[in-house]
């Protein structure tokens, strides 16, 4: 809970407790708001059942796109389907080498469930298999320019202890 | 097909609007839209609800809004293409009037965005792109992904920070001319360069408020316009276009595809000329969620040349007087981004600019009796381009 709404709640449980109902003030424009009782947390169940050797790959440090069969076409992210030529057939290949920087960001205002992290860098890189890959940045953000060389590199993301990839200056 | 007129429109003050709730603000904007357009609420056959929501506590927004109008039992749907949610519920609504299926359709859209706290606003409008490879693992925002085409734009033409800040003084100008703007303060560059970074280049002031607000445009078919003898203003060419949900699978991070497309349609649809379109349009609003996007708007759209929107900034081209007055409401920089209703509230802003009727010195001068709207959804993933007329037979 941020600390914005913390401050609402206490408000509110006051005014249940002196005024019968749960209803804060907001101080700017003195309008009267009712302080919602019932909270949904939110958190989904995404397949990636059809991708699920990207992350076997990942868990061995590489980067995988896949690549259709029958006309060539190379999906990043990984798609278990080729919506150009529309067929099923597809087969992995890595994401490696040498690739450039087109753009970057450092986002310093962060949603709520990136809040615990200090302010991150975005890039997107072009790798030589000729797709992008958009990604944190390593590195000191300081000598980040657009059009840098760049690879990909495989490390866990703490504190939540799982494996991801990087954009790394070369 | 049939034309397709507008005949009245409206929209409420924007802001943080905790003085009202959804049903309150659509009546708002509704009631005044129909007492412009001097009809029954009873008239509207079909009613289209433009709405983000997500951060607002209403499920079924267009029930909401269609009891709280008192319109039932006519027909409702709720629309979303992002941030371009009301361009897009005008669209349909002129699509279900030109092919002859109703007389009179209400596009509104509304949106409370002030029911959540920042950090979940945060949380939802970063997640208006691709889910799992753009925002589960790496937590981008919204201000950061218009951030990365600001980076490229700039890198690529030497654009300075200052010169999008100009973007941000002139819209804040205008703003303070438009009584219903979320902020009505004039800035300088100075305040605008010293405000905090919210994604490297881009800072505070570069980037649209989160708001509450409603705005409302009714639509009628020609039959009902000759038959009422409305005043309208008629709908000459919309184009519309999508872009990638994924960013990373775009390779120009200089302009919007979608809004390049979009626009072309809309010239094409209305007969305009794609390479000088500003000298057949009045006025222009455009979607300058950040002013990054507004310098875009002005090369995706033609008014310059790619890598010149800087210039026209720096020339002051688009305050009225220039090459081609653009957001004299404010845009959604100072007037106010209620996400599902700022499409709407464009096409409100033009109707009455058309017909002369804006008061408080920011008036443009009406010798095509053309305007545009050009409204984006999330980071170009959708992108629909409005052009407006004052002559019925100005299409191509």
């Amino acid at each position: 809970m941020s600390d914005e709404t913390e401050k609402l709640k206490e408000s509110a449980e006051e005014s249940k407790k002196k005024f019968g109902s749960p209803i804060v003030v907001d101080q700017k424009t003195s309008s009267s708001l009712w302080f919602d009782q019932r909270e949904l947390n939110v958190r989904y169940l995404i397949s990636i059942n059809r991708i699920k050797k990207f992350y076997e790959e990942l868990s061995k440090g590489k980067v995988m796109a896949t690549k259709c069969n029958k006309c060539g076409e190379i999906y990043f992210p990984p798609q278990s389907y080729c919506n150009k030529c529309g067929s099923n057939s597809m087969s992995w290949i890595e994401l490696s080498g040498s690739g450039e920087l087109l753009t970057y960001t450092i986002i310093n205002v962060k949603p709520q469930s990136f809040s615990h992290y200090p302010d991150y860098a975005i890039g997107i890189a072009k790798m030589p298999q000729g797709v992008n890959v958009l990604a944190w940045i390593d590195g000191d953000v300081r000598s980040l320019r657009v059009g840098m060389k760049v690879r990909l590199e495989v490390k866990r993301r703490d504190p939540e202890g799982y494996l991801t990839y990087w954009i790394k200056p070369e | 097909m049939r034309r397709v007129g507008i005949i009245g429109a409206s929209y409420t003050k924007f802001g943080e609007r905790f003085d009202s709730n959804m049903q309150e603000l659509a009546w708002e904007a509704f009631n005044d839209a129909l007492k412009e357009a001097n009809i029954e609420k009873d008239s509207v056959d079909y009613s289209i609800v433009s709405n983000m929501g997500g951060w607002s506590s209403e499920s079924l927004p267009a029930v909401i809004v269609s009891e709280g109008l008192g319109i039932n039992p006519k027909g409702s749907v709720r629309v979303e293409a992002a941030c371009a949610s009301g361009s897009a519920a005008i669209k349909l609504a002129h699509d279900i009037i030109a092919s002859g299926q109703a007389d009179v359709v209400l596009a509104l859209g509304v949106e409370k965005m002030r029911e959540s706290p920042t950090k979940t606003i945060v949380e939802y409008i970063g997640r208006a792109g691709n889910f799992m490879w753009e925002f589960e693992n790496f937590g981008l925002t919204f201000p950061g992904y218009y951030a990365l085409y600001a980076t490229a734009y700039m890198s690529k033409y030497g654009a300075k920070e200052e010169d999008l800040c100009e973007v941000a003084v002139k819209n804040h100008y205008y703003g303070s001319l438009n009584e219903k703007a979320q902020f009505t303060n004039r800035i300088t560059l100075e305040k605008c360069m010293s405000s905090p970074y919210v994604a490297w280049p881009l800072k505070l002031y570069d980037c649209s408020p989160i708001t509450d607000g409603a705005a409302a445009v009714l639509l009628a078919s020609e039959n009902f316009i000759k038959e009422h003898k409305s005043e309208a203003v008629w709908i000459s060419g919309i184009g519309y276009a999508t872009g990638t949900a994924n960013l990373s699978k775009r390779d120009d991070f200089s302009g919007l595809d979608a809004a390049r497309r979009a626009a072309l349609q809309a010239y094409a649809k209305a007969g305009i000329n794609p390479d000088r379109p500003a000298s057949q349009l009045d006025l222009a609003e455009v979607h300058d969620c950040f002013t990054i996007a507004e310098v875009m708007a002005y090369e995706d759209l033609g008014f310059a040349k790619k890598g010149e929107g800087i210039k026209l900034v720096k020339e002051k081209q688009t305050y009225i007087g220039g090459l081609i007055p653009v957001n004299l409401d404010g845009g959604l920089k100072a007037k106010g981004h209620p996400i599902g209703a700022t499409g709407e509230s464009m096409i409100a802003e033009l109707y009455h600019q058309l017909l002369g009727k804006v008061k408080g010195g920011r008036q443009a001068d009406i010798k095509n009796g053309r305007a545009l709207a050009h409204n984006v959804g999330g980071t170009g993933h959708y992108a629909y381009v409005t052009i407006l007329s004052l002559d019925r037979s100005d299409h191509a």
